[in-house]
């Protein structure tokens, strides 16, 4: 049914799909987006062939960046293989022709996730593209973006530093579970996007760039390299990441690669027995690769 | 005595204004509505001192512009014309020359207001202790404990239950929520607090303990304070000098007791002979 | 032993894309007789389906928003967002200059505000007096007689019925005063909301042009509600016109305004309560304009009137969510909101794990003495 050969053909398509104009302006904003960390950028965000939600904000970054040779891995929920992931992966495939696509974190320059930040620790020649779909995190206290705007020019966070003391007064815990709230190099509190608490320590003078991009929210914001990144919290209540002990005190382990560091996903048996594996798919394959090395054979 | 604030010449008009404004407005008037273009000219020209630790009552009729004054000086609406000089310690602010930002931080650390209507000054969806805690936060105290305990003691001070801490102030009477709006505003400690008819509508035993709780916390804490009422009553018993305003100009000032004693202005005269 | 998370996601996605082809094309199973629906088709017999796409669209392509309305099986907010997407490929190359709509040649123009006005009102095609029956003879339709309509209308119409272009209705009001003067609107160049992000306040133009490529079910929503009572807009329908406007582009040698050809729309002009002006001069109407690619009246009226409540709200502050520009303005995207909701299905494996771990921390913490 291929009627209109350039609605289904990536080659009739400018490379990127978007037009370099569009590019252009997307750029224009990621250097202002770094220039003041933190801060979210207005831009004329573009319709893309997918849904508002499933990482059009991200996909406009990586289109806008993207060049021959890049090497582009993209991250789903940690894994490579999720349905949106290869989606996206298959897209820019299409529309990027010359560039390569890998599933493993070292080899990857420009690195497009949803809701994860890879467990190994990105280098100063990688990009990090997280996609958003809050880009504000004072959206819960103050539906207007008018006053926001307003609120966080001059830094005040107050309504929602009272909305963790009443956490705390009512459940004795700040019950935020992802999508913390951290300010940006002691200024701009950002929405680091749903990634868990677990990954907001890693923003923190991180060695590559961290780009935000929230499509339908029409947003581009930056954690630039070697910038604080400090989670909000007390100074008696510290902010704390995910737990994963066991009722008896001990820290879970994946049951593939056995490592006890990493975030983990939680998966439910027939019997309701209870597993856990590594959340990061390329993490937990590179573990087992390790430890047949250290044992001397090959699985 | 040091003076902590100094207002010269405050106005403010809300319409478009015209030359004839201010001429064709005030107490000889008898309007504060422009005939030529329609606007209000809500105060005109309002200049007094305020001195540390001492209480200033703003008195007059709704319309009188009186609650106007607190409004622009706490930085709720912004004057049209008119200057103000707040001291604190060595420092001077020019109030209407700062950015909103630095507005923001004085009204935070070292201003404090209560309205009438406690809607405005708390935030009926956090619990008591979080209005508190809110004003703590803006002045960036960052240690959960101690917001806790200084809301308990500030509470406790203004007569509040503490087993209602952690209750919305929407569930409380009006008392208690002109207690807690007493306890926010004195959360940082602020040299100068600003109390827009308090008392109003609360029933007249509650008048008196709130009353009381601010002649208390005043001598207590030495806070300058200025008290805007039309209750002549509440003037009586807190301040000790008086501004009295008609339609949006002041036209009488003076000791309290000779305000209310012997009167010049043959308005105030009429104020206070229909109080007796 | 091997990874538990979803494997296989690309085939999945082209088993899902497979069986969406299937249903599309299930009526050739075993039926001769079974045709793919031409384009051709849709553009003419499911032409408000298309009026709808190249209006939500944002794109006046008929032929795509056909082809659009085909591979999405009839959903316009599918197709909408396909024609979207492909907009979004192409560079901007040129501006037109501000279209005059008396220009119009009109298949359908009404006045609610007048009994007669100048050119006389005009039907036109609209099923607004129409019983609303099942006409149960087009069940079964022979193409023989389905052909014979179009012919037998066409030989009976007088000449003098055919499309023509009108007076505006407004202009008369204008004339005498009684509506602002149009020159201050024309002088603000408009605001391309295709290539700047909408930050408020922003100008009337960016609303116009927001509202005009919003979902039609949206608009109407919210101007229902302004109709209702969260709201006053009180409106009179000045003028509705339904016609093709001829479209000016500069000649990219000469630079001369040359007609490149003509879009098919619907404009709609209400006129609501007068208001005193602050400058102390009269008292005049208050305009509202809603205009849209395609034949779409509901929306051309519906954007007229939230055009005037969101005038107000800019001036008076908003009173009800539609006079607020920020509510109406951010909520009207068909593609925007469609995308979201949609977006709920992909995985949230890690955020309900995050979940998870709170909720049972603090489950322990409550169990246990403070």
């Amino acid at each position: 049914m291929n009627a209109m050969p350039h609605t289904t053909r990536g080659s009739a398509y400018n490379f990127g799909f978007l037009d370099e104009y569009a590019k252009k302006e997307i750029r224009r904003a990621v250097l202002k987006a770094i220039a003041i960390p933190g801060y979210q950028v207005p831009y004329a965000s573009r319709e893309m062939p997918m849904g508002r939600g499933f990482g059009t904000g991200g996909l406009q970054l990586t289109l806008a960046l993207i060049g021959p040779g890049e090497v582009v891995k993209v991250i789903d929920q940690g894994a490579d293989d999720s349905v949106n992931a290869v989606n996206l992966r298959q897209f820019i495939e299409m529309t990027c022709p010359g560039i390569a696509t890998t599933t493993k974190t070292a080899e990857s320059t420009l690195i497009q996730s949803r809701h994860r930040i890879p467990e190994q620790p990105l280098t100063a020649t990688q990009i990090l593209v997280l996609q958003v779909p809050y880009p504000d995190p004072l959206v819960v206290v103050e539906p207007s973006e008018d006053k926001r705007k307003v609120m966080h020019g001059e830094a005040d966070y107050s309504r929602l530093l009272v909305k963790l003391y009443e956490d705390i007064v009512q459940f004795d815990e700040i019950t935020i579970s992802h999508r913390y709230p951290t300010r940006i190099n002691g200024h701009y509190v950002i929405d680091p996007s749903p990634i868990p608490r677990w990954d907001v320590p890693r923003l923190n003078d991180a060695a590559a760039l961290t780009l935000f991009g929230a499509g339908r929210e029409k947003k581009i914001y930056a954690v630039p390299p070697h910038t604080r990144a400090e989670p909000l919290a007390f100074s008696d209540v510290p902010f704390r990441v995910e737990d994963f002990r066991d009722a008896a005190g001990r820290r879970r382990a994946c049951a593939r690669c056995g490592c006890t560091d990493s975030f983990l996903d939680e998966f439910v048996g027939d019997a309701g027995s209870k597993t856990y594996q590594c959340s990061d798919s390329d993490w937990c394959d590179e573990q087992l690769l390790q430890a047949e090395h250290a044992q001397g054979e090959p699985a | 005595m040091n003076r902590i604030l100094e207002v010269r010449g405050l106005s403010r008009i809300y319409g478009p204004g015209c030359p004839h404004c201010v001429d064709a407005t005030g107490p000889e008037a008898d309007t504060n509505r422009c005939p030529h273009c329609g606007s209000i000219v809500a105060i005109h020209d309002v200049s007094f001192d305020l001195f540390e630790g001492e209480i200033l009552g703003v008195m007059g009729e709704s319309g009188s512009g009186k609650s106007t004054v607190v409004k622009t000086l706490y930085f709720d609406q912004a004057p049209t014309g008119g200057e103000a000089v707040f001291f604190d310690g060595d420092t001077q602010h020019e109030l209407f020359a700062l950015n909103a930002a630095r507005q923001r931080w004085l009204r935070n650390h070292r201003f404090g207001m209560v309205y009438q209507n406690p809607n405005l000054g708390l935030n009926f969806n956090i619990s008591a202790g979080g209005n508190i805690a809110e004003r703590l936060l803006m002045s960036d105290l960052m240690d959960y404990g101690a917001i806790r305990e200084r809301a308990k003691t500030l509470l406790a001070r203004t007569e509040v239950l503490l087993s209602r801490v952690d209750d919305l102030p929407k569930h409380f009477s009006g008392g208690m929520q002109q207690r807690v709006q007493i306890a926010k505003a004195l959360a940082t400690q602020p040299p100068l607090l600003f109390l827009d008819e308090v008392t109003t509508g609360l029933d007249l035993s509650v008048q008196a303990r709130i009353l009381d709780l601010i002649l208390e916390i005043q001598q207590e804490l030495k806070t300058a304070m200025v008290v805007v009422t039309h209750d002549l009553g509440v003037i009586r018993l807190l301040t000790g000098r008086a501004i009295v305003m008609k339609y949006g100009r002041v036209i009488e000032t003076g000791l309290t007791d000779q305000i209310l004693e012997d009167p010049r202005h043959a308005y105030t005269q009429r104020l206070v002979a229909s109080a007796l | 032993m091997s990874y538990v998370a979803i494997k296989g996601g690309g085939r999945a996605i082209a088993g899902a894309a497979a069986v969406t082809e299937y249903l599309r094309t299930e009526q050739g199973l075993d039926n001769p007789a079974a045709e793919p629906l031409a384009i051709d088709a849709i553009l003419h017999q499911l032409r408000h389906l298309v009026d709808r796409v190249v209006s939500e669209g944002g794109v006046y392509h008929p032929q795509f928003a056909a082809l659009a309305v085909k591979q999405s099986l009839g959903d316009t907010l599918e197709a909408a967002f396909a024609l979207r997407a492909w907009r979004s490929t192409r560079p901007r190359l040129s501006a037109t200059p501000p279209l005059d709509t008396s220009r119009m040649r009109l298949i359908r123009r009404i006045s609610s505000a007048f009994k007669d006005i100048p050119g006389g009102q005009m039907l036109g095609p609209t099923p607004d007096y129409a019983l609303r029956l099942l006409r149960l003879e087009l069940m079964d339709e022979s193409p023989e007689a389905f052909r014979a309509v179009a012919r037998d209308w066409l030989e009976n119409c007088p000449e003098a019925d055919l499309p023509d272009s009108f007076p505006k209705v407004l202009d008369a009001l204008r004339a005498e005063g009684l509506l602002p003067p149009l020159g201050a609107v024309r002088d603000e160049a408009p605001f391309d909301i295709t290539r700047e992000p909408l930050v408020f306040p922003v100008p009337r133009s960016a609303a116009l042009s927001t509202l005009a490529r919003a979902e039609t079910g949206a608009l109407l929503a919210i101007a229902y509600s302004n109709m209702r009572g969260y709201g006053d807009v009180h409106p009179t329908v000045a003028e509705l016109r339904v016609g093709y406007l001829p479209v000016l582009l500069p000649h990219p040698v000469t630079g001369e305004l040359t007609e490149a050809g003509e879009v098919l729309m619907t404009e709609c002009e209400v006129v609501a309560m007068f208001e005193a002006d602050d400058a102390g001069g009269k008292p005049m109407f208050t305009v509202g304009y809603g205009a849209c690619f395609g034949h779409n009246e509901v929306k051309a009226i519906a954007m007229a009137i939230l055009d005037r409540a969101l005038q107000k709200g800019m001036q008076d502050g908003p009173e009800n969510p539609s006079e607020d520009p920020e509510f109406v303005l951010l909520h009207v995207d068909g593609v925007d909101s469609m995308g979201f909701a949609s977006h709920y299905k992909m995985p949230h494996y890690v955020t309900f794990q995050s979940d998870l771990d709170r909720l049972r921390t603090t489950r322990q913490k409550s169990g246990e003495p403070a």
